[in-house]
C-alpha cells in the first residue's frame, strides 16, 4: 500500500497536477490581480499610463511564473532553500556596493529590465531557508543554544543588510517572516516573552539610535496634528481619504484625495487609501476577505501537506503575508508609525509582487505535491 | 524509525498548536482593523468629508458690482463701467520675458511701471493672475487684441468698475471710491466681509455713508483644486447680489447750474423743497473730477487739488462754519417779535453809528438810516436797528430762536460724518468753553451775525425753508426713496409762537428783494411766476479798522483773503413758496452784489424745473 502511494507520487503526471490545484487560491489571487490593475488604473488618473502599464506586465509574467513554480515539485524547492538564501543574500551584498540610490536609500540593483530590490525578496527566501533548517530537527533539539543562535544568525544577517541602505521597515519585515519560522518549529515559549519583555526595556535605547526622520515618524505616529503640513501631512490625508470615503465609497475613478495629489505615495505603500477612498467600507471589507481567505487556504494547505517542510513553510508564509497586510494597513490607517511596507499585490513594485509570486508558488507546489514525503 | 516517528507526531502536534494560537491571533487583528475602518468610515465619516472638502474646494470671491446713484430723474449720477483690463497668467506664458516686454513696447508703460509689474509677478504664485494694467483706453485695448497672435497667454478682460459721469458736478456730494485699506475693512463690517484685493469703496461724501447699501455681495466661484493649489474644475459660479441704487432728490440740471455758478469761486449753493426738505441741489466749489481716484490718483493730479487755496477737498456746504452776517438778521427779528421785544412800529434812529460802553458799532452805511422800523431795517439790512433789538432780546433768548430753526445742529443727523455742526453762542456756552462771562456787546454783534456765531451754508438753507414753510419744522433729505428718508414724519412741528410773526419777516424779506432801497433789489425777478424774496449778508473774516473804514476800498482792492463773504437766502416764488436756497461765495465781497444774483438765475431755472418735476410725480402716481 504505502509502496504502492510512492510509485502513484512519482509518476504524477501533468493533468493530475492540474486537478491538484488549489482553485480558490488561484481565483483569489487573480482576483486580487484585477483589482490591483483597476486601483493602479485610478491612480494614473484614469488612464492607462506607465503605472498601470507596467504593473500589467508584472502582474501576467509573475503569476505564469507562480504557476510554472507550483509544476515543481515541492522537494526541489526543499533543495534550493539555502542556496536561494545565500544568492539573496549576495544581492544584498551587491546592493550594499554597487545599488542605485534613490531618496536617499540604496536599495536596488539594476538588472536592465528590472530594478530589483533583494530585500524584498528575502522576506520569503528566509523563510524558505528556515523552514528547511528546522525540517529534519528533532524537537528536543529545536530549543539548543547551538539551533536558537545559528537560527538568529540566519536572522540578523539579512536585517543588518538591509539596515544599513538603510530600510528599517522591510528589515523588520524579514525579521518577522524569520521569527515565524522559528515560533512554528516550536522554540519555547519564554524565548519569545523574554525578547518582547527585552524589547520594550530596550525601548528608550533604541530610539536613542534612532535617525532623526525615524524619530519624527514615530513622534507624528503619536501626534500627527502637531505639524499638518509637514511629517504629519501623509498620515493625516490618508485618514481623511480612507474617511471621506465612507461605507460605499465615492466611486470609481472619484476619489478626491487621490485625484487632487493629496495623497503621497498613492502608486506604492498608500493605495489601499486609494481603494478605501473609492470603494468605501463595503470594498475595503471586501478585499480584507479575499485577504483572509488567501491566508486561510495557505494555512489549510499547509496543513493537508505531508511533509514537515512544506506545513512550517505554508504556516509562516500565511503569518508572513498577514503581518504585511495588517503593518501596511495599520499604517495608513493611523493605527502604527509609517514603515515603508508595500501591501502585497495590490502595490506597485516588481520586488515585493515577485516575491510575493514565488510565496504563492511555493505554496501551490506545496497543494500540487501534498503527498510528497521529503527525507 | 519509531524513535522519528514519535518525534514526528510531537512536531505535528506542536506545529498545529502553534497555528491554532496564532490563528486566533490572527482573527482578532483582523477584527481590530475592520473596526478601525468601521470608526474611519463610518462613525467619523462626517467629520472626514468635511476635511476632504475643505481640501479639495476653494472659494475665489470675485468684486462685488456697487449700486448706482440716480438723480431724481433717473439720470445716473454715479455708474458703473466696462474698464479695460489686461490680465496675464504667468504660467500659462511660454516666454514670459519676451510677452511682458512686448506689452510694454505696445502699452508704452514708462520703466517704473514696468518694474512695478515685474515686483508684482514675483509676489504672486504662477497660476495666479497679474494685472499689468486696469484701466486702459479702448485705443490701447484694441491694440492689444490686435496683437494677441503673439501675445500668448495675455487676456485682455473687461471688468466692471465705477463712473462719475457728471465729473466735478457732485464730488463733494457723492464722493468717491478708491480702493479700501486696512481701516476700512477693519471699521466696516460689510467690507470685512466681502472684501477681495482690489475692492474699490466709498472714501468721503455719500458713497462712505451708505457703504452697506451700495457694496453688494461678492460673487463666488467655488473650484475644485489640487493639492498644490492649482484650480482643477469650477463647480459653481453663485452670483452674488448688485448693490442698492440709490435714488436720490438732487435736480441734475439746477446742481449743473450751481456749479457753473461758482465756477473759479470759493463757495457753496444749496436748495431745498421747503415742504419735503428734500435738497435740489447741493454744490460746494471749486470741485474736482472724482474719476481720478477711481483707479488710485497720480501724484501730480493730488498735489494740484491739496495745495489749491480754495480748498477744493473741503465740503463748504457741510463742513464750512461761517459768521452768518445779515442773513441772521430774519432770525434776530423773528425771535424779537416772538418774545415781544418789539412789534411793527417799533423804530430807531440810524446815525450810521451806535456806541456802547465806549465801543463803537457801526452800521454798514456811514450815513446811518434815520428813523427804521422792522420793515425797512430788513429791507436796507440797517445794522443799528439789530445792535438795538438784539440788545434788548438779550443772546439766550436769539439762541432759542436759532436752534429752533436749526442752527448750531447738524441738518442731515449722522448721514454725514464730516458734518459740522456750527455755532449758536449763549451765555452759558461762554462760561462752559471760554470760562468768561458774556459781553453786552457780543450780543449785538450776534445780532448782525458778527463775532462767536458760525452757521453751515446747508444749515441757513434749512433755516430759510423753514420760514419761508411758515415756521415748520422740516428735515432735510438727500434720498428719494420713502425708506431711506432720514426722518420720516409725516406731521409738522410748530416752530412759531404766532404765524403772523413768521408772516411780518417772510414780508420784510420780500421788501429787502423786490422793493426799491432793498438790498438785493438789482436782482429781482418781477415776473411773479419767479417772484423770490431773500436776504443778503456780508460777513467778515477780520476786523475791520478804523483806518481801513476811512479808506472804504472797493472789494478788488483788497487781498483776496480778507474779502468780505458774499451770502444770500431767498425762498420763491414769493406767492406761493416752494424752494428755499442759500448762498455764499467766500471772499466774494458783497452779499447783494455777488450772491443774490446767483440767486435769480437759479429761481428761474428752479421754478421751471419744478413743473417737471411734479409732472415726473403725478405720472409715478398714476402708473401705480
Amino acid at each position: 500500500m504505502y509502496q504502492h502511494r510512492r510509485l502513484s507520487t512519482s509518476s504524477f503526471n501533468f493533468f493530475q497536477k492540474f486537478k491538484n490545484f488549489d482553485y480558490i487560491l488561484l481565483a483569489c489571487i487573480l482576483l486580487l490581480g484585477f483589482i490591483s490593475l483597476a486601483t493602479m488604473y485610478s491612480t494614473d488618473g484614469g488612464k492607462v499610463l506607465f503605472h498601470t502599464k507596467s504593473h500589467f506586465t508584472k502582474l501576467v509574467i509573475f503569476t505564469f511564473m507562480m504557476l510554472i513554480i507550483s509544476f515543481i515539485n515541492i522537494k526541489y524547492w526543499f533543495a534550493l532553500g539555502y542556496l536561494s538564501y545565500v544568492v539573496v543574500i549576495g544581492l544584498l551584498v551587491w546592493t550594499y556596493l554597487f545599488g542605485i540610490t534613490s531618496s536617499g536609500s540604496q536599495r536596488w540593483i539594476n538588472l536592465y529590465f528590472i530594478n530589483l530590490q533583494p530585500s524584498e525578496l528575502m522576506k520569503i527566501f528566509i523563510i524558505l531557508c528556515l523552514a528547511k533548517y528546522f525540517h529534519r530537527m528533532k524537537l528536543e533539539n529545536v530549543n539548543s543554544i547551538y539551533t536558537i543562535l545559528t537560527s538568529l544568525i540566519i536572522i540578523i544577517l539579512p536585517m543588518g543588510l538591509v539596515i544599513v541602505q538603510p530600510d528599517l521597515g522591510t528589515s523588520l519585515l524579514i525579521a518577522i517572516s524569520g521569527v515565524a519560522v522559528i515560533w512554528f518549529a516550536g522554540i519555547n515559549y519564554k524565548y519569545f516573552i523574554y525578547t518582547i519583555l527585552g524589547f520594550v526595556i530596550s525601548l528608550p535605547f533604541i530610539i536613542a539610535f534612532l535617525k532623526p526622520y525615524q524619530k519624527l515618524r514615530v513622534l507624528t505616529f503619536l501626534n500627527p496634528d502637531k505639524d499638518p503640513l509637514g511629517a504629519g501631512y501623509q498620515i493625516i490625508q490618508s485618514k481623511i481619504a480612507v474617511g471621506s470615503g465612507g461605507i460605499f465609497g465615492k466611486g470609481f475613478l472619484k476619489g478626491t484625495q487621490s485625484y487632487l495629489e493629496f495623497l503621497p505615495e498613492k502608486h506604492t505603500d498608500f493605495i489601499f487609501t486609494l481603494f478605501s477612498e473609492e470603494f468605501g467600507f463595503v470594498g475595503s471589507a471586501f478585499l480584507l476577505i479575499i485577504y483572509a481567505i488567501i491566508i486561510y487556504r495557505i494555512v489549510a494547505i499547509g496543513a493537508t501537506s505531508r511533509s514537515y517542510f512544506a506545513k512550517i513553510f505554508c504556516y509562516s508564509f500565511g503569518a508572513a503575508i498577514f503581518v504585511f497586510i495588517t503593518i501596511n494597513m495599520s499604517m495608513v490607517l493611523g493605527l502604527l508609525p509609517i514603515v515603508g511596507s508595500p501591501l502585497p499585490i495590490m502595490s506597485y513594485g516588481g520586488s515585493s509582487m515577485l516575491a510575493t509570486m514565488i510565496g504563492f508558488g511555493i505554496v501551490m507546489s506545496a497543494k500540487v505535491h501534498s503527498q510528497q514525503l521529503i527525507a | 524509525m519509531i524513535n522519528s516517528s514519535s518525534d514526528n507526531v510531537k512536531k505535528l502536534n506542536s506545529i498545529n498548536r502553534r497555528m491554532f494560537i496564532t490563528g486566533s491571533l490572527k482573527f482578532f487583528i483582523m477584527v481590530g482593523i475592520v473596526s478601525r475602518l468601521f470608526f474611519l468610515q463610518v462613525k467619523e465619516n462626517k467629520k472626514y468629508l468635511t476635511l476632504s472638502d475643505k481640501n479639495r474646494i476653494r472659494e475665489w470671491k470675485l468684486a462685488p458690482v456697487r449700486g448706482e446713484f440716480h438723480d431724481y430723474f433717473g439720470n445716473v449720477i454715479a455708474g458703473n463701467f466696462e474698464a479695460y483690463q489686461l490680465h496675464i497668467i504667468p504660467e500659462e506664458v511660454e516666454d514670459f520675458r519676451y510677452v511682458i516686454n512686448r506689452v510694454k513696447d505696445l502699452l508704452e508703460l514708462s520703466d517704473k511701471e514696468f518694474n512695478k509689474i515685474l515686483k508684482k509677478k514675483n509676489e504672486i504664485k504662477s497660476w495666479e493672475t497679474l494685472i499689468v494694467a486696469d484701466n486702459l483706453d479702448w485705443q490701447k485695448f484694441s491694440k492689444i487684441n490686435n496683437h494677441l497672435y503673439d501675445l500668448n497667454g495675455v487676456k485682455p478682460v473687461i471688468s466692471i468698475s465705477r463712473n462719475y459721469p457728471y465729473k466735478e458736478n457732485f464730488t463733494h456730494l457723492i464722493g468717491y471710491v478708491s480702493q479700501a485699506n486696512q481701516n476700512d475693512i477693519e471699521n466696516t463690517e460689510a467690507i470685512k466681509k466681502n472684501f477681495v484685493p482690489g475692492l474699490k469703496v466709498g472714501k468721503v461724501g455719500l458713497e462712505k455713508s451708505l457703504e452697506t447699501k451700495l457694496l453688494g455681495t461678492n460673487d463666488i466661484e467655488r473650484y475644485e483644486v489640487n493639492a498644490y493649489g492649482r484650480r482643477i474644475s469650477q463647480l459653481e459660479f453663485q452670483k452674488g447680489e448688485k448693490g442698492k441704487t440709490l435714488k436720490l432728490t438732487i435736480d441734475t440740471e439746477i446742481q449743473k447750474l450751481s456749479n457753473e455758478l461758482l465756477k473759479d469761486k470759493a463757495g457753496s449753493i444749496c436748495v431745498m423743497d421747503i415742504y419735503t426738505g428734500d435738497v435740489v441741489a447741493m454744490h460746494s466749489s471749486p470741485s474736482f473730477d472724482p474719476n481720478l481716484f477711481v483707479f488710485g490718483i497720480s501724484q501730480d493730479d493730488w498735489q494740484l487739488i491739496r495745495n489749491n487755496p480754495m480748498k477744493p477737498l473741503v465740503n463748504k456746504t457741510l463742513q464750512g462754519n461761517y459768521s452768518p452776517g445779515s442773513t441772521i438778521k430774519p432770525i434776530v427779528a423773528l425771535s424779537a417779535l416772538e418774545n415781544g421785544i418789539i412789534n411793527t412800529n417799533f423804530t430807531v434812529k440810524c446815525t450810521g453809528k451806535t456806541e456802547m460802553y465806549g465801543q463803537t458799532y457801526h452800521c454798514w452805511k456811514k450815513k446811518g438810516h434815520g428813523f427804521v422800523s422792522l420793515r425797512n431795517a430788513m429791507k436796507q439790512s440797517c445794522d443799528t436797528y439789530f445792535y438795538e433789538i438784539a440788545r434788548r432780546l438779550g443772546v439766550d433768548k436769539l439762541s432759542e430762536t436759532a436752534k429752533k430753526f436749526g442752527l448750531g445742529e447738524t441738518a442731515f443727523g449722522d448721514l454725514f460724518s464730516i458734518e459740522k455742526k456750527g455755532l449758536v453762542p449763549n451765555t452759558q456756552w461762554k462760561k462752559n468753553a471760554l470760562g468768561k462771562g458774556w459781553l453786552l456787546g457780543e450780543t449785538m454783534i450776534t445780532g448782525i451775525g458778527q463775532g462767536y456765531i458760525q452757521t453751515t451754508p446747508i444749515q441757513l438753507c434749512l433755516m430759510t425753508a423753514q420760514i419761508a414753510n411758515g415756521g415748520y419744522k422740516i428735515y432735510p433729505q438727500i434720498l428719494a426713496d420713502k425708506e431711506n428718508k432720514i426722518n420720516p414724519s409725516d406731521k409738522f412741528e410748530q416752530l412759531f409762537e404766532k404765524s403772523k410773526n413768521i408772516k411780518i419777516i417772510q414780508d420784510a424779506m420780500f421788501g429787502s428783494t423786490n422793493e426799491v432801497m432793498g438790498t438785493s433789489y438789482r436782482s429781482r425777478i418781477d415776473n411773479p411766476k419767479y417772484q423770490f424774496a431773500g436776504k443778503t449778508g456780508t460777513s467778515q473774516v477780520k476786523k475791520i479798522t478804523e483806518r481801513e473804514r476811512e479808506l472804504d476800498l472797493k472789494t478788488f482792492e483788497i487781498p483776496y483773503e480778507q474779502r468780505d463773504h458774499a451770502l444770500y437766502i431767498a425762498f420763491g416764488p414769493y406767492k406761493n413758496p416752494r424752494y428755499a436756497l442759500s448762498i455764499i461765495v467766500e471772499h466774494g465781497g458783497n452779499g447783494s452784489t455777488t450772491a443774490a444774483p446767483m440767486a435769480k438765475k437759479l429761481f428761474k431755472l428752479i421754478i421751471d424745473r419744478h413743473k417737471i418735476r411734479e409732472t415726473m410725480n403725478k405720472n409715478k402716481y398714476l402708473e401705480i
